[in-house]
């Protein structure tokens, strides 16, 4: 996808346009689901990204397009970031045959093994061990692959983290462990879950990296994910990245849920002053892009999406008789 | 390791299950094997012996963590790995269920078809010496409940070799269920590599009066209770063997019904809501008109194994129970069984069928 008019950047400046695509496509998808959310034809539990883009943009860019990835139901970010494709997205959204699983995944179990998106899952921490494994596999082959495992701070309750962070640490594999902690296990807030000092410290006892923030900023999560590597390489030892963000809208749902009472909008209010795609679309002017061609090139993400979803909509469900494939591999 | 001879040869299960690993190993380079104590003197019983010349990354120990080695396993499937994980009792793999049933069975359909995942759980189950509830079940009804699983327990040793080479194979994740007492049991294998297709039923003995479904070691007692009926009252009794709970080969079972229009499920699990229901619904829906007497099962009873030696016995069936069974279908006299040997943990069953 080549949505800014190409030039001659900086590296630094060619970076900060390509995470503003990633940025604003993660953004402006996930508005597009809230628009049409209530057509009912999307029929499956959203989980919104909105508000935590920039880790997934940051971390995936830091550890390049060959790594593979593992995320929770959670993960629109992550598939937009690791993809940049909305046409099998939507199609999955809608059910669709033409969807990236023919429909049977939808929003909490999209994947896209061929691009190393290789799984999500809508039980808590539960493709933690499954990364661990992947990584096992790419030490095995000696094939120099990275796997990334995505999982929000709740999982870090669950006994298979641990489990999995121990047995990394015991074969030094190459896998990077990332909380994207929005301070909430659905709606049960960390002093009610955590017997212990802040993660990062206690991950620190293992024989691994840690490294943590709570930055809005693509650019720092990006500088810290690609320190962290670099650590890794050098020791062989696996990392663990703590991310602070604020998910703006209800656990499942598309909308805001302050009402609710379990938190306040003024809560929200100093995230929103950094938002992440605020911020870059920011920065982007700052590097001396004009606003003309920042609009023209939201305008033609825009366009992308639109024609996705169009696509999605005619797309045939899948054929009744799909509800009984693909249980067995061949 | 019988490696150097070419024909046939005697050999015991547990050391078919060794050889067929280690081929398996020689052939795809794919393929490793972790646990808890796999590596240890001990070796699994033995089931491992051997696999130490192989490099520690195919041969390995785990730290004690079930759900997250049966996560690292599907893990390293999904890139293209053969695993397979050794459990020394299948009641440690409960641990494991949410990987099982949330992840590793619904990964092929989840993905429409992308994710395939090669993986091997091998489990010992059933009864022990003193053993009780934590360290003695079975299972294969809960497993063969959820779809993506294939389930397979071999009761011989020539079956155990080609089965486990043909899990080995599969694209699909396997749960291989092996008695610790059919351990013992010798038979002939050939040593060259081999496969057994999955969902082909085995007929152990043929018989015309009345058919006996029998899964794992409850073979080893259909076959000594038919022995004893053909001998004592000239009874021919049918043995079959399904060897793998799914896929089920349904046909085997009916052929075999509608000859006798007798059958007893003899099944190594508890009876309530288990596979001896499955098979009972099977033979009421294809044979119902031919059927000369309702299906009797015999499995283990609606309670938990005790350690007491009188009561472990009255927890798990055997060939006793299945002459009276018998002979209960064919309205005959009681067997004069005296003089007759059952097996026990003492009395090992070492014979080929």
């Amino acid at each position: 996808m080549q949505v800014f008019p190409q030039k001659n950047r900086s590296r630094g400046n060619a970076l900060s346009v390509s995470f503003y695509q990633k940025l604003y496509l993660i953004r402006r998808v996930e508005e597009r689901i809230r628009d049409l959310y209530g057509e009912d034809e999307m029929k499956t539990p959203m989980h919104m990204s909105r508000g935590g883009e920039a880790i997934a943009a940051g971390v995936l860019e830091a550890v390049g397009s060959k790594s593979q990835v593992f995320g929770t139901y959670r993960s629109h970010a992550l598939y937009l970031a690791k993809t940049q494709e909305t046409d099998k997205f939507f199609a999955e959204m809608y059910g669709k045959a033409t969807g990236v699983a023919k429909g049977k995944g939808g929003s909490m179990h999209i994947a896209f093994p061929e691009a190393g998106f290789m799984m999500t899952s809508a039980v808590v921490g539960t493709t933690i061990p499954v990364a661990v494994g992947a990584a096992l596999a790419n030490a095995y082959k000696k094939n120099g692959k990275l796997v990334v495992s995505f999982f929000g701070d709740g999982a870090l309750n669950e006994g298979v983290f641990w489990e999995s962070l121990n047995f990394a640490c015991v074969k030094k594999l190459p896998v990077l462990f990332v909380c994207e902690d929005n301070d909430f296990a659905i709606h049960s807030r960390v002093q009610h879950r955590a017997g212990h000092k802040p993660i990062a410290e206690v991950v620190s006892t293992f024989y691994c990296h840690t490294g943590e923030s709570a930055t809005t900023d693509v650019h720092e999560i990006y500088e810290k994910t690609k320190d962290m590597i670099e650590k890794m390489r050098v020791s062989g030892m696996p990392g663990f990245l703590h991310f602070k963000y604020y998910r703006y809208l209800e656990h499942v749902g598309v909308n805001e849920d302050f009402e609710a009472g379990y938190r306040s909008r003024k809560e929200m209010l100093p995230w929103l002053e950094r938002d992440p795609v605020t911020l870059q679309r920011k920065r982007l002017l700052k590097i001396g892009l004009k606003e003309k061609e920042i609009a023209d090139a939201e305008r033609s993400i825009n366009q992308q999406i639109e024609k996705s979803i169009e696509k999605a909509k005619k797309a045939p469900f899948p054929a009744k008789s799909e509800y009984k494939t693909d249980v067995y591999a061949e | 390791m019988p490696n150097k001879v070419a024909s046939p040869k005697r050999i015991t299960y547990v050391e078919a299950i060794a050889l067929s690993l280690a081929q398996e190993m020689e052939r795809d380079p794919s393929v490793f094997v972790y646990g808890l104590d796999v590596t240890d003197h001990k070796k699994i019983f033995g089931s491992t012996k051997g696999l130490e010349k192989f490099p520690e990354k195919r041969f390995f120990e785990t730290p004690l963590a079930e759900d997250a080695m049966t996560g690292v396993g599907l893990g390293a499937a999904l890139n293209g790995l053969r695993p397979v994980h050794v459990h020394i009792r299948v009641d440690f793999l409960l641990l494991a269920m949410n990987q099982l049933a949330n992840m590793i069975a619904p990964a092929h359909f989840g993905s429409g078809g992308k994710l395939k995942v090669p993986l091997v759980i091998r489990a010992v189950i059933g009864r022990g010496w003193g053993q009780a509830f934590q360290h003695s079940k079975s299972l294969q009804s809960i497993f063969a409940h959820i779809p993506g699983l294939v389930v397979v327990m071999p009761s011989n040793a020539y079956d155990v070799k080609g089965l486990l080479a043909s899990a080995i194979r599969s694209d699909n994740p396997v749960i291989f269920l092996e008695h610790r007492w059919l351990y013992w049991m010798e038979g002939k294998v050939p040593v060259k590599p081999y496969t057994i297709p999955f969902g082909k039923a085995k007929v152990v003995r043929k018989g015309k009066d009345v058919t006996v479904v029998a899964t794992s070691w409850m073979n080893v007692e259909a076959y000594k209770a038919a022995e004893i009926l053909e001998k004592k009252q000239g009874v021919q009794v049918e043995i079959i063997d399904p060897r793998t709970i799914y896929p089920l080969d349904e046909a085997a079972i009916v052929r075999s019904v509608q000859k006798t229009g007798h059958l007893i499920v003899a099944d190594y699990d508890w009876e309530f809501c288990g596979f001896s229901a499955e098979v009972a619904a099977l033979i009421s829906e294809k044979c119902f008109g031919i059927l000369k007497s309702p299906v009797t099962r015999i499995a283990f009873p609606h309670t938990q194994c005790a350690t007491t030696r009188p009561l472990e016995n009255e927890f798990y069936p055997n060939a006793v129970d299945i002459i009276r069974a018998i002979e209960k279908k064919l309205k005959l006299k009681p067997t004069n069984l005296k003089g007759e040997e059952f097996y026990s943990w003492e009395n090992r069953f070492k014979g080929p069928f």
